[in-house]
């Protein structure tokens, strides 16, 4: 038995971990499983990627199998990481059509969890641009499911949280890019309207994302610096930019030990927080060349920076709202959160465009993500929050939820016919169990 | 001028997977060989998707020794360097009563690798270029009572460098002794290592292509262990025979 966690580092579970280093043995380790799910590079927060009994580790199948050059479609094993792509294709002209907040997740678990990066309003989750999926199912056999080939499988294999089976292969689109640098133009916006407004107002702009000021109450509730971003043309660059037209990142520098508790106070938060809406400000306006990788993952030059919540660990509260209530949500939560001076490191508010169905998070609305060190009367005050998500008919994003109940749960992900379907189709004897499918009755 | 190509020899280990990508990054053409195909068509396509380069995948079985000169003749040219990786850990319990058992881990460390880099040094000298690199092991550097059926193939193999080495030091054939130390690979899988002296096969890859341009003859990648093996070495042989190792 060995003892592991999701990125948040709670909860912390005993779990038999197998490891295996071929196809062949994961296609066995699926067949075989008792209680098992499948688990990418442990970036979902919760217990995803946690099996009630057994966990089986994706890592270990991180080979390339073929790249296209003139249709820019990649077939990866289900290990290979979204940072491992994007050294080997940025140099050549080529990114990942969706990219979340960390380039240190697998392929499998962007498939599984069908994330969403910075683009989603206009361009749709990491499901969209997969070709084709190989995935193995309890009952030992290897499908290779597609639009056209079991397409009820794929549908629900993107964003299943590994329910429907171990991914062990797939294809997937890439984006031709000229250059590896991203145009990005920074936007203040004094309050919550303002924000959504700036977010509308830019619907038409590739990437954006607003970076909320949790702190800020009463009439600068919300308060906010909007990110714009677009991939920058050759013709763009200066000449010293165009000579490194492809950058790419140095390994992470990484955070050895536990940080005490303390160390991310409600002082600590509200100076950071100063700081970085004043540095936005002055800034604002204006466009800037920033390499990709910083403006994709800004956190990734940190190594293990979740240890910096300390051994307590920490949760992330991700909620998306439907368009039409979301203001009014919002301003009820953030003026919640502010009042109790919670702190949280992080509030990233993001459009989110087209549903994909099954356990898939993104629906058209606003998305809200929150981090919170463990502590204190937490819990309670994230099921107050919960109440307000669901009142707007919003729902929580799994690969970050530990914590959620089945209540709020079901509300939020009303119509699991077609997936549970699936689900008694490929596993009518219940091999595949995750500790979070488990604990949402899923 | 033709790109320049890399034979590893041993292709479907950790440390041979990640010393060819660190030459294919390096626009190396890379060829593989090794007694599994469908294993080293894998590697072989992982690397040629990540960097673009030609792979080709080639058959060999280092106990084969009889087959070497035609499985030399077969490769699509002479390569510019040669790297052996094969070897053999084996189970040292096992070896100490079953004679088989420690004839095949002294062939794959020593007997085979010997041979076959042999071979390719004497085409390399008839041609008056070339690199030849053998990865050895520290275990060869004093026999422990827990692995000296593999430590003392290692040290033949290092000895053999070394001679092959002194005769060819005139020839403009480059020979090269890596002795990675621990690197975290499939072979140590369960071992427990300390980490301030282990490797990660990208180290070794990266080492390589530093010794091999810098013309060193004997590489540790991590150079604490020329102090660690400079201090076992010293140890007097009556104090060495009671220690645990
Ligand atoms: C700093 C940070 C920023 C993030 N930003 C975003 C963001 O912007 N947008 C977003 O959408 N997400 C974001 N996330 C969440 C993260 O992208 C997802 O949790 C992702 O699924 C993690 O991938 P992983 O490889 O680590 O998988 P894991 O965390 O190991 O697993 C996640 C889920 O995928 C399943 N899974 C993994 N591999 C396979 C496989 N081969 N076959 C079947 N199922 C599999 C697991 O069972 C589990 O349910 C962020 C996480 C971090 C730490
Ligand atoms: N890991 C360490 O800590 C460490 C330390 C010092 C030295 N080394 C040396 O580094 C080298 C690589 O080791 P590794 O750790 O990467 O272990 P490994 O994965 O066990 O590598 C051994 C390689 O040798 C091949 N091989 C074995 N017998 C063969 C045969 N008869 N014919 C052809 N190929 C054969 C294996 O091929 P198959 O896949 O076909 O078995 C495999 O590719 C070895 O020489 C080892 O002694 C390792």
């Amino acid at each position: 038995m060995t003892a592991i966690s999701g990125w948040g580092r709670y909860p912390i579970i005993d779990t038999e971990l197998i490891g295996p280093r071929t196809t062949e043995a994961i296609v066995r380790a699926t067949e075989q499983g008792d209680q098992a799910v499948a688990r990418g590079n442990g970036r979902a927060y919760g217990d995803a990627a946690v099996g009630v009994r057994q966990t089986i580790t994706m890592t270990h199948l991180n080979r390339m199998r073929a790249f296209d050059h003139a249709t820019g479609q990649v077939t990866v094993e289900a290990g290979v990481l979204l940072s491992d792509l994007i050294a080997a294709f940025l140099p050549r002209g080529f990114f990942p059509y969706v990219v979340p907040g960390t380039s240190f997740i697998t392929v499998g678990g962007a498939i599984a969890a069908d994330v969403h990066g910075k683009n989603h309003h206009g361009e749709g989750g990491f499901g969209r641009y997969v070709e084709t999926l190989l995935l193995a199912l309890p009952t030992g056999e290897v499908v290779r499911a597609s639009r056209k080939d079991h397409p009820d499988l794929l549908q629900a294999t993107i964003g299943g949280m590994g329910l429907t089976g171990s991914i062990l292969e797939a294809t997937i689109q890439l984006r031709r890019v000229e250059t590896g640098w991203i145009r990005q133009r920074t936007m203040v916006a004094n309050n919550l309207a303002a924000a959504i407004a700036a977010l509308d107002g830019n619907e038409s702009v590739t990437y954006s994302v607003a970076w909320i000021d949790c702190l800020a109450k009463g009439a600068s509730l919300g308060r906010s610096l909007i990110f714009l971003g677009e991939h920058a043309a050759s013709n763009q660059l200066d000449e010293r930019q165009f000579a490194n037209r492809f950058p790419l990142r140095k390994p992470p520098l990484s955070v050895p030990i536990d940080m005490p508790s303390f160390a991310l106070n409600h002082w600590s938060v509200a100076a950071f927080n100063e700081l970085y809406f004043r540095a936005g400000a002055r800034k604002a306006g204006s466009s800037i060349l920033v390499p990709a990788a910083p403006y994709f993952f800004p956190l990734d030059a940190l190594g293990n920076w979740n240890r910096i919540y300390g051994r307590r660990g920490f949760v992330q509260h991700q909620c998306v709202l439907p368009a039409k209530n979301a203001e009014a949500a919002l301003a009820d939560m953030l003026g919640r959160i502010a009042r109790r001076g919670g702190s949280s490191f992080l509030a990233v508010l993001k459009k989110l465009g087209e549903a994909s169905g099954g356990l898939s998070f993104p629906m058209p609305g606003y998305t809200l993500a929150l981090d919170f060190p463990i502590g204190r009367d937490l819990f309670s005050f994230l099921d107050e929050l919960d109440v307000l998500v669901v009142k707007a008919g919003g729902r929580l994003y799994l690969a970050k939820d530990a914590r959620q109940s089945r209540a709020t749960f079901d509300a939020g992900y009303a119509d699991l016919s077609g997936f549970r379907d699936v689900r008694r189709t490929i596993d009518p004897t219940g091999k595949i169990k995750s500790r979070l499918a488990a604990r949402l009755g899923i | 001028m033709a790109e320049k190509a890399v034979l590893i020899l041993g292709g479907t280990s950790d440390i041979a997977r990640a010393t060819a990508l660190a030459f294919a990054k390096r626009d190396w053409t890379v060829r593989l060989a090794g007694r599994a195909p469908p294993e080293l068509q894998r590697e072989a396509d992982d690397i040629s998707a990540r960097t673009g380069r030609t792979v080709t995948i080639h058959q060999f079985d280092v106990l084969a020794t009889g087959s070497f000169a035609a499985f030399a003749d077969a490769l699509p040219g002479l390569p510019d360097v040669v790297i052996s990786v094969v070897g053999l850990l084996g189970d040292q319990a096992r070896a100490e009563t079953d004679p088989d058992h420690a004839s095949e881990i002294m062939r794959s460390n020593y007997e085979g690798p010997a041979l076959i880099l042999s071979l390719f040094a004497e085409r390399f000298r008839a041609r008056g270029a070339g690199a030849i690199v053998g990865i050895s092991s520290v275990a060869g550097d004093r026999g422990r009572g827990s692995n000296y059926v593999y430590g003392s193939a290692k040290a033949g193999f290092t000895a053999f460098l070394s001679g092959l080495r002194n005769r060819l030091a005139a020839s403009g054939v480059h020979v090269m002794t890596v002795k990675p130390g621990f690197v975290r690979t499939r072979m140590t899988e369960h071992m427990k290592l300390p980490p301030i002296i282990t490797a990660t096969p990208e180290e070794v890859g990266e080492a390589v292509l530093a010794g091999l341009s810098r013309h060193k003859d004997v590489i540790y990648v991590r150079p604490i262990w020329l102090l660690v093996m400079l201090i076992i070495r010293m140890i007097p042989e009556p104090v060495f025979k009671r220690l645990k190792l």
